[in-house]
């Protein structure tokens, strides 16, 4: 036995010793998978994590970026938030994952392993972007409750799985199908076994696009654990709430899907507009769907001090949940006036799209570069924070980054 | 031998957990090493809360299923404060507080009022550097 193994067993019977209960399937657990159950105190070495990566929450887990750590086209695995609801499943026995197809509205209840998806469906890839719907939550007042994310919370990474719809195809689905809704194996806060931390999904129409993916692989290998290992939904341009991880279970619903986080004020707004502060009714409440125009500037990060003469060159991404981004402009005089920037079109649909421009500086001072993107539809970023809502989600206004022109 | 000190470690964090209040604050006295309520700069050091009168009831009930950096994360009146109880009650098997939802909801709404941030806040906490040469 190499001494690793040794160490990694010993140390199971240990931990099960400590823990007073056995570890099942405890030698078949994945190389990196150790000590999960115990929320290990290091995120960073547990998740891989770029150092910069701001941990807003140990348990449940909930990490976010920074706007520079975005800088990449395609986000790196180092550098995706986390946003957990319950904890990650202890258990994850990859040869005998299912997914199971069910519902009030599907004709037959079928099972898939990950074997029969990878070999029975035809393979697709797409950057997609993920953002938490209460990406910007720290910015409302009178505070909102929640992780208080502020720019981080969203990834543009490259999701590789079957259809969705090729799956359901396959199924059959019956005609009064309206709403799909998933399952998954992660843990509840308080240890109860009946209750699921979360259980969303989407409208079937959203389920059926071509991008909604049964996904297997991320960024072209193994979806990391924390990011739903090993099965996510994936249905870009929506709140990521709509992903689900570690998701054994798609129910085709005849109804909008009430699974938790489902209701109450969880991922949903006011169907009206309210004053800041409102209380409201959770019947004047309805589902977010499509996730707002937004941008971040990536490079350079805030703070950058350069001399007057240099032209700054500066760059980013936008997207528009299911929209693309139409123009991407900046402005250094608080939105006085505006500049458009270069911008590309998306990898696909649903991905951000990366936008540049060079920027010179009349004269020495302080300035902010604001960015605001605007979508197919004509609708912008707002520069001050959009509607209050009790629990602050759809944040998007506009980023800035300060500099100093010497 | 490194095994045997975190496996420790983590046993002793875990057997903490479910220690009665009491026996808990008694243990301030302890050495500090030992002392899992070591209070540092009025600051409760494991949790990160504001030490201060119903410290340790809102250790012992508010962070048995989720960390306490969910606590200090958030700005909440009474009301909200008692709203985000009930909802805990309601979905997330919070037990009924009886006496203790007063001083827990009272060390809330005095260590963790309402922060006013108006419509946009100043960019704070800028840390300057030389861009590179171009």
């Amino acid at each position: 036995m190499k001494r690793r193994q040794f160490v990694k067993k010993s140390m199971m019977g240990s931990l099960a010793s400590v823990l007073g209960m056995n570890i099942v399937y405890g030698s078949s657990m994945p190389e990196n998978y150790t000590l999960l159950g115990l929320q290990d105190p290091d995120p960073f070495k547990m998740f891989e994590l770029d150092s910069s990566m701001l941990v807003l929450n140990n348990r449940p887990w909930n990490i976010e970026a920074q706007a520079h750590l975005l800088d990449d086209k395609v986000t790196p695995n180092s550098r995706m938030f986390i946003r957990n609801n319950g904890l990650i499943p202890k258990e994850i026995d990859e040869k005998n994952w299912t997914l199971t197809i069910d519902g009030e509205s599907v004709k037959e209840a079928r099972s898939f392993t990950l074997e029969e998806l990878k070999s029975n469906f035809k393979t697709h890839s797409y950057q997609l972007t993920l953002e938490c719907g209460g990406n910007g939550r720290s910015e409302f007042d009178p505070p909102a409750k929640g992780n208080q994310w502020t720019v981080g919370a969203v990834h543009c990474a490259k999701w590789t799985g079957v259809r969705l719809k090729d799956v359901l195809n396959e199924v059959g689905i019956l005609e009064d199908a309206v709403y799909i809704g998933y399952h998954a194996r992660d843990v509840h806060l308080s240890g109860d076994s009946s209750k699921e931390p979360i259980s969303r999904g989407v409208p079937i129409a959203k389920a059926l696009q071509d991008e909604t993916l049964i996904a297997f692989e991320m960024n072209d290998g193994p979806i990391p654990l924390a990011h739903g290992f090993p099965l996510r939904l994936v249905a870009g341009g929506w709140p990521a709430s709509a992903s689900g991880k570690w998701i054994d279970r798609i129910s085709i619903r005849n109804k909008e899907h009430d699974g938790s986080k489902m209701q109450g004020s969880s991922y949903r707004v006011p169907k009206n507009p309210v004053a800041p502060g409102e209380k409201v009714d959770e019947k004047d409440m309805e589902v977010i769907e499509s996730m707002p125009v937004k941008s971040l500037i990536t490079n350079p990060k805030s703070g950058a001090v350069f001399e007057l003469g240099r032209t700054l060159d500066i760059r980013g991404h936008a997207w528009a949940g299911e929209q693309a981004v139409a123009k991407m402009e900046y402005s250094i005089d608080f939105g006085s006036t505006w500049s458009e920037c270069n911008l590309e079109r998306p990898a696909n649909r649903l991905a951000w799209q990366h936008f540049r421009a060079s920027i010179e500086f009349p004269e020495t001072g302080y300035y902010e570069i604001w960015a605001r993107a605007t979508d197919s539809n004509g609708k912008s970023q707002p520069m001050l924070v959009p509607g209050w809502n009790p629990k602050g989600y759809l944040n998007n206004a506009c980023h800035r980054i300060a500099v100093k022109v010497t | 031998m490194g095994f045997a000190i975190v496996l420790f470690l983590i046993a002793g964090f875990w057997l903490i957990r479910f220690l009665p209040e009491e026996t808990a604050s008694n243990e301030k006295k302890t050495d500090l090493n030992e002392d899992p309520n070591r209070i540092e700069n009025g600051i409760h050091v494991r949790t990160g809360l504001v030490d201060d009168e119903g410290l340790m009831t809102v250790v012992a009930n508010c962070t048995a299923c989720h960390s306490a950096q969910l606590v200090t994360q958030n700005r909440m009146n009474e009301e909200r404060w008692n709203a985000t109880i009930r909802w805990m009650q309601e979905t997330q098997n919070l037990w009924d507080l009886g006496d203790n939802q007063e001083i827990i909801v009272n060390y809330l709404v005095k260590n963790y009022p309402p922060i006013e941030k108006g419509r946009r806040e100043n960019l704070k906490n800028i840390e300057w550097y030389d861009l590179d040469p171009e």
